[in-house]
């Protein structure tokens, strides 16, 4: 086992990250925020794969990478592999975690329909608070996501769907 | 009687939910990097990673009072010491030393030799202004002015601009009276 830190860390440093990026550098930006805290997903994802796989060989194909992501990466960062991988067997793959952590964490009062964490819905910001919250939230886990599997070669776009929390799904659209 | 304050935060931590450092460091590591990009002075990178942290702190001194069972400190130094032998402990899984105490007992340094949040660290050239590590002066700050001590937290020495350890002056510059948020028969 290696070093371990208290989860409260983690999840102080996250939280003032985006609340820092979304409410004191980029309030009325908050697609520049969200480029940001993603950006920064990606560079923790990509040294993070880049650690996790140094003793592995080289991946065959797609879906052993993915594969990777879903079981040994995510049991290194939440103690706990995705639930459930699904795929179109086109490029897409859906990543589901059903209990995902980093969401459970956060309160959120409002029911936030169907956020997707790629596309920001802007035209009603007051009502949409919590779910903007929430999504911003996304974009740090998407980040890592892209940044890990950037890592192994596999350039995609990844984006979250929490249409049934605390159920969060991961999907990823790997470029041709 | 009143619960005796835990000596050490060892069964603290042990019952603390935990994650992998490497995730904590990756991540600090990154957001520092996306300020300096962002913010490009390193003075207005320290200033809002302190920030950052006093934010963290206020909210996890309420974490750490609930499960450490620690109460009302008699003094500064008892404080000083439950922070670099529990709180410390409790959050990081290391613990600081308490020295340089000044004659009034207001004035400490703690002393980390071991300080997770610089594991894989270099400083380039360019950042010899940057106290990488100012989050947590920011947290120690936060957390003791949610238990009425105003402080000032400045950094003596770092190791990554060369000391062989990383050295947090804490002041005490204030004690506040407790205020209560409810006013009595008014």
């Amino acid at each position: 086992m290696g070093r371990e830190v208290a989860e409260s860390c983690v999840d102080g440093v996250i939280m003032e990250m985006v609340s820092a990026y979304c409410n004191r550098f980029y309030s009325s930006k908050p697609e520049l925020a969200a480029r940001r805290i993603e950006a920064i997903g990606f560079q923790v994802g990509h040294q993070l794969s880049e650690r996790y796989t140094m003793e592995r060989p080289r991946f065959s194909d797609h879906l052993e990478a993915i594969k990777f992501i879903c079981k040994d990466f995510w049991s290194e960062l939440f103690k706990k592999q995705i639930d459930n991988l699904k795929t179109n067997h086109r490029g897409t793959f859906v990543l589901q975690d059903n209990q995902f952590r980093w969401l459970t964490h956060i309160s959120i009062d409002a029911s936030p329909d169907n956020v997707e964490a790629s596309q920001q819905d802007s035209s009603s910001p007051t009502s949409n608070n919590a779910a903007q919250f929430t999504s911003m939230h996304l974009y740090f886990p998407c980040g890592i996501i892209r940044g890990a599997l950037t890592n192994l070669g596999i350039p995609c776009a990844v984006s979250a769907d929490i249409s049934n929390l605390p159920a969060c799904s991961f999907v990823v659209r790997i470029k041709a | 009687m009143a619960p005796l304050a835990p000596k050490t935060g060892d069964p603290l931590f042990a019952n603390v939910e935990r994650v992998n450092a490497e995730l904590f460091t990756l991540t600090y590591g990154a957001i520092v990097r996306q300020l300096l990009a962002d913010l490009e002075e390193v003075e207005e990178v320290n200033k809002q990673l302190d920030l950052m942290g006093y934010n963290i702190g206020v909210r996890l001194i309420d974490e750490f009072l609930a499960k450490s069972n620690v109460s009302r400190c008699v003094d500064f130094k008892e404080t000083a010491d439950i922070i670099a032998k529990v709180g410390f402990k409790m959050f990081l899984g290391v613990t600081a030393t308490v020295t340089n105490w000044n004659a009034e007992g207001t004035t400490c340094s703690l002393v980390l030799e071991d300080n997770p949040l610089v594991d894989f660290v270099e400083l380039p050239d360019t950042c010899q202004g940057l106290h990488y590590c100012n989050i947590l002066s920011g947290v120690l700050r936060g957390a003791l002015e949610m238990v009425s001590m105003k402080t000032e937290i400045t950094w003596v020495r770092d190791m990554l601009h060369g000391d062989d350890a990383y050295e947090l002056q804490a002041k005490l510059v204030k004690q506040v009276p407790e205020e209560y948020p409810y006013k009595d028969d008014d």
